[in-house]
């Protein structure tokens, strides 16, 4: 979490410099012991409800056979972990969407990496229309995924679609079945996230990049290091809180996909793209067996905690934060 | 790429060579920048054809006949598919969320980032640690809680909940953090109280701050798609209500971009005239997820 929010940090370090070091007491004697708990008191109200509680609760849902549909709901002890480790029932759906996940996760977290990595790179040659060409590829990040996925629902169309009609005619078979066909499905789903997404870690990398010094890349220069070189042991090192950051919020993001699946494949095809969130509001919201599906979103939860600390292990080597 | 960064910072190398980079550069900005604007105008231009020409087996990019047939259906209060309703409903929900954010959040913050109280470094530090917490652990429970207070298929369900997040605090703290002590010093000895402090000073120089998180809100909220899409039943916002408009007209597409030109409409608009804000947002604290 320290880590984060350092990685955080130094982005924002690039972007603002009057940054200060930490905040101060300010005329403490002034303040009654009261004054900061009545600034805090409705934002506290508002976490404690919808923020605290729940997480306790999830655990405590999780131990029940808590259907909502049923008045009784009776305590199961961990039950809905050991059915889903030992597949009983239903359990085997609910591995399929974590690997429907994973492989999602797997597909997408390269390019949205390396991608948006690249266009920073070429976008930060203070080239004209810099600005003008970052807000076109951000402009579908603020559209959401509703939007996304009802267009590209209709672009990815096997018979219809946009796509397949261009692939057709420059020579390709054009009947490729994006919406309903390993591995095309998943393709589809990578390219409108891509398409989605990839302005916003574009303007991430770019404030990356534009907050390296100068000089650096002088004394690359001077020590006569090559283009290859200078990008090598300056802006990649400079980089790697940065693209930590940017990796660390993808993986999360693209782990929690829902939108697109729903909108575009439904999970087709035979539950193969149906993702790990799809499957659990449809156990808990759908089906309403909320006890299992609660247990189901703890252990998803789990997973992306031990990916992310594993995550900072490789790629944030530990050595300086 | 990684010649044409180095080069641009080292003030140009062989110009020739550096020329040559710069016309490829365009070239590929030039192409990403037509994969970028083409869904959205073919999105337009499907909202005003006639449903058979949305399925044409030769995709036309000039609407024959130009016809407003998908905007009409969608206005039609008969069908089950109201997406004025939705619209309004979208506006009244994102607005609101937006104040209840901006208030809660700046109130908090300020405490968090100017004054001095014992458990200061534990809220915080428990704020900030939610932030890491993957959402999907709180769907069940929440959706108990919003059903006790009453508020299934009520735009209270996605206005409060969803303000509780951390973000804003965090956000707004880090700017406080950054106003000079001086502010407030001459302030006390003057006898101001802390509410003046805050609402006088502190919030008319956060004007920035308070835009950005402001427009991130909005734009969240207006976009917000797993919860609306179970907390409301009837009683939709637009994101839920694209999902049920392109299940209710499986191949009407005429109908389903209308729906979709009129969700990105308002956001997009947001967008153009508070660019700045938005990739400041973004470039300062990231959003995603």
């Amino acid at each position: 979490m320290a880590t984060t929010e350092g990685a955080t940090g130094s982005v924002a370090r690039t972007t603002r410099k009057a940054a200060k070091g930490s905040s101060k007491s300010v005329g403490a004697s002034h303040a009654s012991a009261l004054t900061p708990y009545l600034f805090m008191a409705p934002y506290l109200l508002l976490f404690a409800i919808f923020v605290l509680a729940p997480l306790v609760s999830a655990l405590w849902i999780s131990l029940h056979n808590w259907d909502y549909l049923l008045p009784g709901k009776p305590f199961t002890g961990l039950d809905n972990y050991t059915d889903l480790f030992s597949g009983t029932g239903t359990a085997g759906l609910f591995w399929q969407s974590m690997s429907a996940t994973a492989q999602f996760t797997l597909y997408s977290v390269p390019p949205l990496v390396l991608l948006p990595l690249g266009v920073a790179i070429v976008l930060n040659q203070k080239i004209p229309g810099q600005k003008v060409f970052r807000a076109i590829y951000f402009a579908p990040y603020v559209l959401g995924v509703a939007v996304v996925g009802i267009l590209w629902r209709y672009l990815l169309d096997p018979s219809v679609g946009l796509i397949n009609y261009y692939l057709g005619r420059i020579g390709f078979s054009g009947d490729l079945p994006w919406t309903n066909g390993l591995p095309w499905a998943w393709i589809g789903l990578v390219g409108a996230t891509v398409w989605w997404t990839l302005g916003f870690n574009t303007i991430i990398y770019l404030a990356g990049l534009q907050g390296i010094p100068r000089d650096l890349y002088e004394a690359a220069r001077v020590d006569g290091a090559n283009n290859w070189q200078a990008f090598r042991n300056v802006t990649l090192p400079q980089l790697r809180p940065v693209i930590l950051f940017v990796t660390t919020v993808t993986i999360l993001a693209s782990a929690n996909v829902f939108g697109q699946s729903y909108l575009i494949t439904q999970g087709a095809p035979g539950g193969d793209t149906r993702t790990a969130i799809m499957y659990i509001t449809d156990e808990g919201l759908g089906r309403f067996r909320m006890g299992s599906a609660a247990a189901m979103s703890i252990i998803l939860a789990a997973a992306l905690a031990i990916i992310g600390a594993l995550n900072f292990r490789f790629l944030g080597r530990g050595d300086d934060y | 790429m990684a010649q044409a960064v180095a080069r641009s910072r080292r003030g140009g190398g062989t110009p020739g060579s550096s020329k040559l980079v710069r016309y490829l550069s365009y070239a590929a900005l030039l192409a990403l920048t037509a994969v970028y604007v083409a869904p959205f105008v073919w999105m337009v231009i499907t909202s005003f054809k006639t449903n058979p020409e949305t399925t044409a087996s030769v995709p036309t990019w000039i609407p024959q006949p130009f016809s407003t047939e998908g905007y009409d259906a969608i206005r039609d209060p008969a069908l089950d598919t109201p997406v004025l309703k939705w619209f309004v409903n979208s506006v009244i929900a994102a607005v609101f969320h937006t104040l209840l954010v901006l208030a809660t959040a700046s109130t908090a913050a300020y405490a968090l980032a100017r004054l001095e109280f014992r458990a200061k470094k534990f809220i915080f530090g428990l704020i900030v640690a939610t932030l890491f917490i993957p959402p999907i652990i709180f769907l069940i429970p929440n959706y108990l809680i919003v059903d006790t207070f009453g508020w299934i298929d009520s735009l209270m369900a996605v206005i409060i909940p969803t303000a509780a997040t951390a973000f804003g605090v965090f956000f707004m703290r880090q700017f406080f953090i950054t106003l000079p002590d001086e502010l407030e010093e001459a302030a006390l000895l003057d006898g101001a109280n802390h509410w003046h402090i805050f609402s006088r000073i502190i919030m008319p120089l956060s004007k920035p701050a308070l835009a950005t998180l402001g427009i991130l809100s909005f734009l969240t909220n207006w976009n917000d798609f797993l919860w609306p899409l179970f907390v409301l039943v009837e009683n939709r916002t637009l994101p839920p209500g694209l999902a049920v408009l392109q299940s209710a007209n499986t191949t009407d597409y005429a109908i389903i971009m209308a729906g979709g030109v009129i969700a990105s409409i308002p956001v997009l608009i947001l967008f153009i005239l508070a660019q700045r804000y938005v990739i400041e947002g973004v470039a300062r604290s990231g959003l995603k997820g």
